[in-house]
């Protein structure tokens, strides 16, 4: 985690009786960013273009390799309800909200429960609501390189996924495994999925959300999408072609024109 | 000493290949899977356990895996049922029941009721389960500690306290606790706790003072995990003593060397113990603990390229098998040598025994019966006749020079520390003068 390197730092508060560590960075209408299921990944190139319009706000997702786990919070809507009231203690809602993979889980839970926290909401083929067809990749009895390796369409094309996730060492190893035991305990069953999510979701109105997916996602198929964008009113889909579970890797030019025109709008 | 016999009841059929192309016996298809032959192997391994009585052994022991041809021993309570009311003396150690996978109530029901058709002969033994497990049974490893833990302790209050009571734990709840069933044996079954390498069970075992089994481990770890025992029980205030302690060593006897050695090799089958189930499937998410995974990415790191090697697997089912075959059997003389396989006539795997019983003083001892893919039934029924008729004579000598007290002869925890409160050695040639 090249966190030394990255024009940001680190922060924390103290929510409901536990600390939570977050990164701060960049400057302009602030950003929360929710991570993803291995941990925060890094300063990624997508963060630093987006640093330059925003004020990224980064919660490290507790017991996620960097912060401790917090014993109350047992599944993915206790983790929303948790960041939902770190916002309102930090007098920062309404916010944009932007969501990688599990982090985009956590996003739609917390729009579901409140859409007025949030004044735009972009998922990145969030986990949370159950494949129409296929199956979600299980992180769970699988080897992290090769999950990674699984998230994206074609390695060679996209050089910053062996920059963020080249030759693991013992200690990212540890992260890993500290991520992925706290990623079983809040969605081991239903495995990363919410069945009420979809029901709670289509109550969301008048909150502008953008959907962006890779159309050969290999860990949450590409059809779950359909069940986001129709179940939120007025949600805007963007697929990508040739393009796994990472847009933000794997196609960056393309992701963040199509974000940035979003949250500007 | 207790001595006693187990196998793993392995699926014998199974094409062999099948397990290499899956660098795994977790995971090879069902499709293999003949009931016809799976009646006729039960029955096999049911009347080797009730023949082991006849021959003289004090303990059966059996085990419990799940979708693994490894053994077909998946529903373990349910052979234990039928030998209880098939023998007559031997205790029946259940090694062990994984709790955090099961129903505790319904797990304290159904051993009660062992207990009682055995009248009071079952040994219930804990076990966490292997990582396979949780993922066969669809239970959070994350949590798997803390429901071993809590259905441990509901399981001993369901035994003894009348009810009917509400329980309202973290991971279990029970609105109406009052099980018709109770324990033979009062307060509550005889308890060991079988092990592979995990200090947390060895420490968590020394302070319940239940004896704690040894897995066919290597000797050097086997004695420092029983250090680790003895320094708790010393913390707890007792010695331990060779009643705190178990083994299973695998052993298989014939009448010629060369037969012996040639059944050996059946422990390599399909790849032996290392190919049960790939390391992606033994250590699912949160199934070890943060201080056993910063243990693994030290021992899985290259320090070459600092690369850890549990991070990431690649198979084929293109694999060359034969190859793989080879390199599997290379290994056998080398299991030989560190005394993991002990093979031989009665005679030559004497010597071997003891050497094991003196360095590490067991008190139940459990011999690891050969099974598996090549070995015929008369085979295996002759290695377990020359064991219980020529060798378990000797071993009980031995025990008794070497003072390894069973559980039954000194109770687990009940021996006082010297007056000092610096416990003895428990391992390695210790002083009998000093005792």
């Amino acid at each position: 985690m090249a966190v030394m390197e990255m024009a940001a730092r680190e922060k924390s508060a103290q929510v409901g009786g536990a600390t939570l560590k977050y990164l701060e960075g960049g400057s302009g209408a602030p950003l929360l960013v929710l991570h993803g299921e291995l941990g925060f990944p890094g300063w990624t190139d997508a963060y630093e273009q987006l640093s330059k319009t925003h004020k990224l706000i980064i919660p490290l997702h507790p017991g996620f390799g960097v912060g401790d786990r917090v014993e109350w919070i047992m599944n993915m809507r206790d983790q929303a309800c948790f960041y939902s009231r770190f916002l309102q203690e930090q007098s920062l809602t309404p916010i944009d909200v932007l969501g990688f993979s599990m982090g985009g889980w956590i996003a739609a839970e917390m729009a579901a429960n409140n859409a007025a926290q949030f004044s735009h909401m972009a998922l990145v083929a969030p986990f949370g609501v159950r494949p129409p067809s296929g199956e979600i990749r299980d992180l769970f009895a699988t080897p992290t390189q090769n999950y990674i390796d699984a998230s994206v369409f074609d390695a060679v094309g996209a050089p910053e996924l062996s920059k963020l996730y080249g030759v693991p060492g013992p200690k990212q190893y540890e992260m890993w495994e500290d991520a992925r035991a706290e990623a079983a305990r809040l969605a081991w069953v239903p495995y990363m999925f919410n069945p009420s999510l979809p029901h709670l979701l289509a109550g969301v109105k008048g909150l502008p959300t953008l959907i962006l997916w890779g159309k050969d996602d290999r860990i949450v198929p590409a059809s779950t999408a359909d069940v986001f964008a129709s179940a939120i009113t007025g949600a805007q889909l963007e697929l990508f072609d040739k393009c796994g579970h990472m847009p933000e890797i794997e196609k960056k030019d393309q992701f963040l024109a199509r974000l940035t025109a979003f949250l500007a709008a | 000493m207790h001595i006693g016999t187990f196998t793993e009841r392995p699926y014998a059929n199974l094409a062999e290949n099948e397990v290499y192309r899956n660098a795994s016996f977790f995971g090879v298809s069902n499709k293999h899977f003949d009931p016809k032959v799976g009646a006729d192997l039960y029955h096999r391994y049911l009347d080797q356990n009730v023949a082991a009585e006849d021959l003289g052994f004090d303990v059966i022991m059996l085990n419990e895996h799940h979708a693994n041809p490894f053994t077909m021993g998946a529903v373990m309570d349910v052979e234990a049922a039928i030998l209880a009311a098939r023998t007559q003396r031997v205790k029946i150690a259940l090694m062990g029941n994984p709790l955090p996978i099961t129903d505790p109530l319904r797990l304290a029901e159904e051993l009660a009721t062992i207990d009682m058709i055995s009248r009071g002969r079952l040994v219930a033994g804990w076990v966490r389960g292997a990582g396979s497990e949780q993922i066969a049974n669809n239970v959070n490893p994350s949590y798997n500690r803390e429901r071993f833990n809590e259905a441990h302790d509901f399981i001993q209050q369901a035994w003894t306290r009348n009810g009917p009571w509400r329980y309202e734990g973290k991971h279990y709840h029970y609105r109406h606790v009052n099980p018709w069933q109770k324990p033979y044996q009062q307060p509550r079954p005889e308890c060991w706790i079988p092990g592979l390498v995990s200090p947390e069970t060895v420490i968590w075992a020394a302070q319940h003072r239940y004896p704690y089994l040894a897995l066919a481990t290597f000797l050097e770890p086997t004695m420092e995990m029983w250090d680790m025992y003895a320094d708790e029980a010393e913390r707890q205030g007792y010695q331990a003593g060779p009643e705190n302690f178990g083994y299973l060593q695998k052993i298989v006897i014939a009448e010629t060397e060369e037969k012996a050695q040639e059944l050996g090799h059946a422990w390599l089958y399909g790849g032996g113990q290392p190919a049960f189930a790939r390391p992606e499937w033994m250590f699912p998410s949160g199934y070890n603990s943060k201080a056993a995974t910063a243990r693994l990415a030290k021992a899985f790191t290259n320090p070459e390229t600092g690369d850890v090697a549990l991070a990431s697997a690649t198979y084929s089912e293109n694999i060359d098998v034969e190859a793989a075959k080879r390199a599997t059997l290379a290994t056998y003389q080398g299991f030989q040598d560190s005394n993991q396989f002990i093979v031989g006539t009665p005679k030559s795997v004497l010597p071997k025994l003891r050497h094991v019983m003196e360095t590490i003083r067991p008190g139940i001892f459990i011999c690891w019966h050969i099974e598996g893919g090549t070995v015929s039934q008369e085979d295996a029924m002759t290695s377990l006749r020359l064991l219980g008729t020529q060798v378990l004579p000797e071993m009980r000598k031995y025990a008794k020079e070497l003072g390894l007290t069973s559980p039954d002869e000194m109770k687990p925890g009940s021996r006082p520390l010297p007056a000092n409160g610096k416990r003895l050695p428990v391992v390695g040639k210790v002083d009998r003068a000093a005792e």
